[in-house]
């Protein structure tokens, strides 16, 4: 689960949560049907042309704008295995921990990567490896906090536990 | 050495005597508010955590207002989801079609969220109540329904930008033009994980629903928070207003911030942000002329009273230039109803505008006066992305009441000045 092979799909800077889940969709929060329209206003063909496992590679503040959780329940639910951005919007880096998208930050990778390339992704170690041409890359790591939580599948799973021990005090 | 305000909340929250930038820390929330969009994510959130009760029904609002009143059979599944929760959990301030509010502007107006404490909200605009001085920031829906199983959350402690604003107004200037001037400045991820603060003898002078469109778009720069420091207008804003006991954090002069900047915005023009970034801020006189279809005034950014009267006080005896809808948006119903009672919908409607109930409608692209393909907008929302207010091929410039009204009027991106005499 944590080794991730797939194939780069490229966005730019400042891909908002509007372009990556248009709000005309929000009035459902199935993941399924929101998976259909997964960065449709970025580029309205993507969730046509994407396989499962593929990889989302952008620039810097990926994500910004609405705090929607849509917006990760929609790549996550398309298939995407991990997004590997310079940086993210604040919010979404929080809704990308808590419901379990993998996520990385790399400004070197998101640099280097192209369209197309075949890329390996260890997430424990926070590697990324573009496989034909052998570069290595090492995202910036979590925070022990942040890696439990993702340890546990998500903020959910974490909660549930913490309320369990309050519970039996 | 000194902590700032952001700090300051921050340490109380958590039980700490203080707390520095990039500490992770557990904080006990104030108020947790989730809406139509958001609230029904976290409600199936919630119930995986295995919890019967939320943490405390008075401290959480459930507010149904971006596709409300219902604009169909899915949006009314998604209300009725959260109506039949709130119900069962007894939530106390959950309002409905009628009751309801754009949710920024409706917790304030009930006094609802207060100076000193730690507000969180699955909608980014949550950061709007920071013009009161608390610490108020945008979460998802996982964030919020643990909040509401457990009243607390994790957060990373932001730094500070202190942003001083300097000099005086000029006439049609005011807090929308401050926060797009100032994004516009900073660009859309110029403040990313940091608080903002925002100071100076400009921000003294200027009224609560002024400060509130300033703190409203914080988002915009990627700010966490965007507070100003409560003064005497502040406390006279919450007399007879506020829903509990509050205690005013103010910061320490000599907190170490992460940057300052110092601007005089003497001779600024009123800002309009041309698409597809709030960021592309510029004078208004350096788009004039560009032909919109439709203007909309409203939104939790600029649907309060104030923005109601400056736009009223250009449109008194004009009319909407024939090739433009203008729609106009109370943000709560008490907006709607001062409105009234002051005149103000009588003018709109004179001019020949729309006049909604209260909804965040058109804002996010909802309903209520959704863009075709190649329209062009001027709104006082806050987003202007791509297909942000309709179709993809859609354009929208933000920009305050008083160009919007303006524009209205003109049928072009105008100045207010340039109206001249009302015939
Ligand atoms: S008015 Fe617009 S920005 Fe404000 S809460 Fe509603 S949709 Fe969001």
């Amino acid at each position: 689960m944590s080794l991730i092979k797939g194939k780069v799909w490229i966005f730019g800077d400042d891909i908002d949560t509007d372009a990556i889940i248009p709000a005309r969709y929000l009035n459902t929060s199935d993941p399924a049907e929101l998976a259909r329209h997964c960065m449709e206003d970025a580029d309205p063909s993507f969730a046509g042309k994407l396989s499962p496992g593929d990889i989302i590679v952008a620039g810097k503040n990926f994500g910004c704008g609405s705090s929607r959780e849509h917006a990760p329940i929609a790549i996550k639910e398309a298939g995407i295995a991990c997004v590997i951005a310079e940086n993210f919007a604040r919010i979404f880096y929080r809704n990308a921990i808590n419901i379990g998208l993998p996520i990385l930050e790399s400004a070197e990778a998101a640099t280097f990567l192209k369209e197309g390339h075949q890329v390996e992704v260890n997430l424990e170690k926070g590697e990324i490896v573009e496989i034909s041409g052998g570069r290595k890359f090492s995202a910036v790591p979590f925070p022990p906090f942040m890696q439990e939580i993702m340890s546990k599948g998500g903020l959910i799973n974490f909660v549930k536990e913490k309320v369990k021990i309050n519970y039996k005090k | 050495m000194g902590q700032t305000i952001a700090e300051k909340i921050l340490a109380k929250a958590a039980g700490k005597k203080e707390v520095f930038p990039g500490e992770l820390i557990n904080a006990r929330i104030d108020m947790a508010l989730g809406n139509d969009i958001t609230a029904p994510v976290a409600i199936n959130e919630f119930r995986k955590i295995g919890v019967d009760r939320v943490f405390d029904k008075e401290r959480i609002a459930l507010i149904p207002d971006h596709f409300t009143p219902n604009k169909d059979i899915q949006s009314a599944e998604q209300v009725k989801l959260m109506r039949s929760f709130a119900c069962q959990q007894e939530i106390v301030h959950y309002y409905d079609v009628g009751r309801m509010g754009v949710e920024h502007a409706l917790l304030p107006e009930l006094g609802l969220v207060l100076p000193g404490e730690v507000v969180v909200g699955a909608d980014s605009h949550t950061c709007t109540y920071g013009a009161l001085g608390a610490f108020a920031t945008g979460v998802g829906s996982t964030d919020l329904a643990a909040v509401m199983a457990t009243g607390e959350l994790w957060f990373k402690v932001p730094p500070t930008i202190r942003i001083i604003f300097q000099g005086r107004l000029s006439p049609w200037v005011s807090g929308k033009d401050l926060i797009l001037y100032t994004i516009g400045q900073l660009g859309v991820d110029g403040a990313r994980y940091a608080a903002l603060e925002f100071t100076g003898p400009v921000i003294s002078q200027l009224n609560m629903d002024a400060r509130f469109s300033i703190s409203n778009m914080a988002i915009e720069a990627g700010a966490k928070a965007g507070l100003i420091p409560p003064d005497a207008i502040t406390l006279q804003y919450l007399e007879g207003r506020a829903s509990r006991p509050y205690e005013v954090i103010l910061g320490d002069e000599d907190a170490p911030v992460l940057q300052e900047f110092k601007w005089n915005v003497e001779n600024l023009e009123p800002q309009v942000s041309a698409p597809f970034s709030p960021a592309n801020a510029r004078p208004v006189s350096s788009l004039a002329g560009t032909k919109i279809d439709q203007v909309v005034i409203g939104s939790c950014t600029n649907g309060r009273l104030e923005d109601l009267r400056q736009a009223a006080s250009l449109l008194k005896g004009r009319k909407v230039h024939p090739g433009v809808r203008l729609i106009i948006i109370p943000a709560t119903p008490a907006v709607y109803l001062q409105a009234m009672r002051e005149g103000l919908l009588e003018i709109f409607a004179e001019a020949e505008a729309a006049i909604s109930t209260p909804t965040c409608g058109p804002c996010l692209g909802g309903h209520m006066g959704i863009l075709a393909e190649g329209e062009v907008a001027v709104a006082t929302t806050n987003r202007n992305f791509v297909g942000r207010m309709g179709h993809r091929q859609s354009q929208v410039y933000l920009a305050g009441p008083a160009v919007a009204a303006a524009s209205a009027v003109a049928g072009v991106i105008a100045h207010p000045l340039e109206l001249g005499e009302v015939k």
